[in-house]
């Protein structure tokens, strides 16, 4: 197990006072939260700043932690010594369930387990709601599928310990999902106390991004590579969709950046939206004497001057 | 534990999904108060007029979801959830106009 160092996290100094903790908690806090923050790894830097301020803003915990730390550094080895907590007294609280191994073996997970489960008075409790994440492709939400998720959740045992429990669910995607929207499974949530039902699970559908399609919304971008002359004199080319290939008609004298639409080819629903081909002309190379000669040929009889609009 | 085998099939909550505000509270771990709270501020809008009869689009479960972060983890006041919201999504769809021109450089 990896040694943390929770100061350097926090980006303060180790005798800083609670009040600079606290600021820069508020600081970093604002700039990885993952609902400002869309870096991928800002939920990672997220998590991890909690964990080092849940340790640093609780004097009881940060004298413990200093104590021990005093001859570590980030990335070392680390393996507490036995009854090394011995004197410090935890009071616990605060949502602890995704805190490191590191933060577990310093901390213990019985704490975590104090918090949350006093709400719960009466003997019948209908079960927590739970939420996570799905990638799909945007495939799936052309055609519809089938995903195997794997879910790591937190569980109390009866002795009250909490440990985490690995479940696999086959969901259906259903056709038409777009970025951002949750799928229901009634029932997959945390079980309800005596009789009363279990919580529901929530998915949030996310999209991998793609190399060839763009989406906004329910609509869906892409670049199309057009040849000048198909540009120039209007064609009919193959152009790709989620769905598969369609020929697709180019107009005459289409500029780069044009986008052509076709209608109700976007992700299906009601209504469904739209695809965007975004016509991009790209040059073929004068790297032989004949092609070059082309370009020749169209200088001498087009007498076209790209940059007439500028005045020049 | 049982690992399930079977496919489970759940329902997609889309705009056209109308929840309850008992549904609301629960997914979003919070209370009939804090949701009125929200409407009062203007960062969910109920399809009705009737507090009894509320229901909520799809969509305010995100909002609403993204509020209950918000307040927690950043100790923002109701104002200032409704006004990093709006702005969150004011940047979110700057940033599809700008992801299409950025295609276009090469």
């Amino acid at each position: 197990m990896d040694f943390k160092d929770y100061y350097s996290i926090m980006g303060v100094e180790r005798d800083a006072s609670q009040d600079e903790i606290k600021r820069a908690y508020r600081k970093l806090a604002r700039k990885y939260h993952p609902d400002v923050n869309k870096d991928p790894d800002a939920e990672a830097q997220f998590k991890e700043l909690g964990e080092a301020y849940a340790v640093l803003k609780d004097p009881e915990k940060r004298a413990a932690y200093d104590q021990l730390g005093a001859d570590y550094e980030a990335g070392q080895d680390f393996r507490p010594p036995p009854d090394w907590d011995a004197g410090f007294e935890f009071s616990g609280g605060g949502d602890a369930s995704a805190y490191s191994d590191f933060f577990e073996s310093l901390f213990g997970s019985d704490f975590r387990a104090s918090s949350g489960r006093r709400q719960h008075s009466g003997f019948h409790a209908r079960g927590q709601d739970h939420h996570a994440r799905v990638f799909i492709d945007l495939e799936d939400a052309y055609q519809g599928a089938t995903r195997s998720i794997s879910l790591r959740s937190p569980l109390v045992d009866p002795s009250g310990h909490v440990t985490t429990k690995d479940r696999t669910l086959n969901v259906k995607i259903p056709k038409g999902v777009k970025p951002g929207q949750r799928i229901r499974l009634s029932g997959q949530g945390s079980p309800g106390l005596g009789d009363a039902p279990a919580g529901d699970l929530f998915l949030e559908i996310a999209f991998n991004p793609h190399p060839i399609y763009r989406i906004e919304g329910l609509d869906v971008y892409f670049d199309l590579p057009v040849a000048p002359w198909e540009a120039a004199l209007g064609a009919t080319v193959k152009a790709p969709t989620p769905a598969g290939t369609v020929e697709l008609k180019v107009p005459k004298g289409a500029s780069s950046g044009r986008k052509l639409r076709l209608k109700k080819r976007g992700i299906p629903g009601k209504p469904p939206g739209d695809l965007y081909a975004v016509v991009t002309i790209t040059l073929p190379e004068a790297d032989t004497e004949a092609a070059k000669e082309v370009y020749r040929q169209m200088e001498r009889d087009l007498a076209y001057n790209p940059r007439s609009k500028l005045g020049v | 534990m049982t690992m399930t085998n079977k496919t489970l099939t759940g329902t997609l909550i889309d705009e056209r999904v109308e929840l309850t505000i008992d549904e609301l509270c629960r997914a979003c771990s919070g209370s009939t108060e804090w949701v009125i709270e929200l409407v009062d501020e203007g960062i969910l809008e109920p399809t009705n007029r009737e507090r009894r009869t509320w229901r909520f689009s799809g969509t305010s479960l995100h909002r609403a979801r993204a509020a209950r972060r918000l307040q927690r983890d950043l100790e923002v006041n109701i104002a200032g959830v409704a006004l990093a919201l709006d702005l969150l999504e004011e940047i979110e769809s700057l940033r599809e106009r700008l992801g299409r021109f950025e295609a276009h450089d090469i």
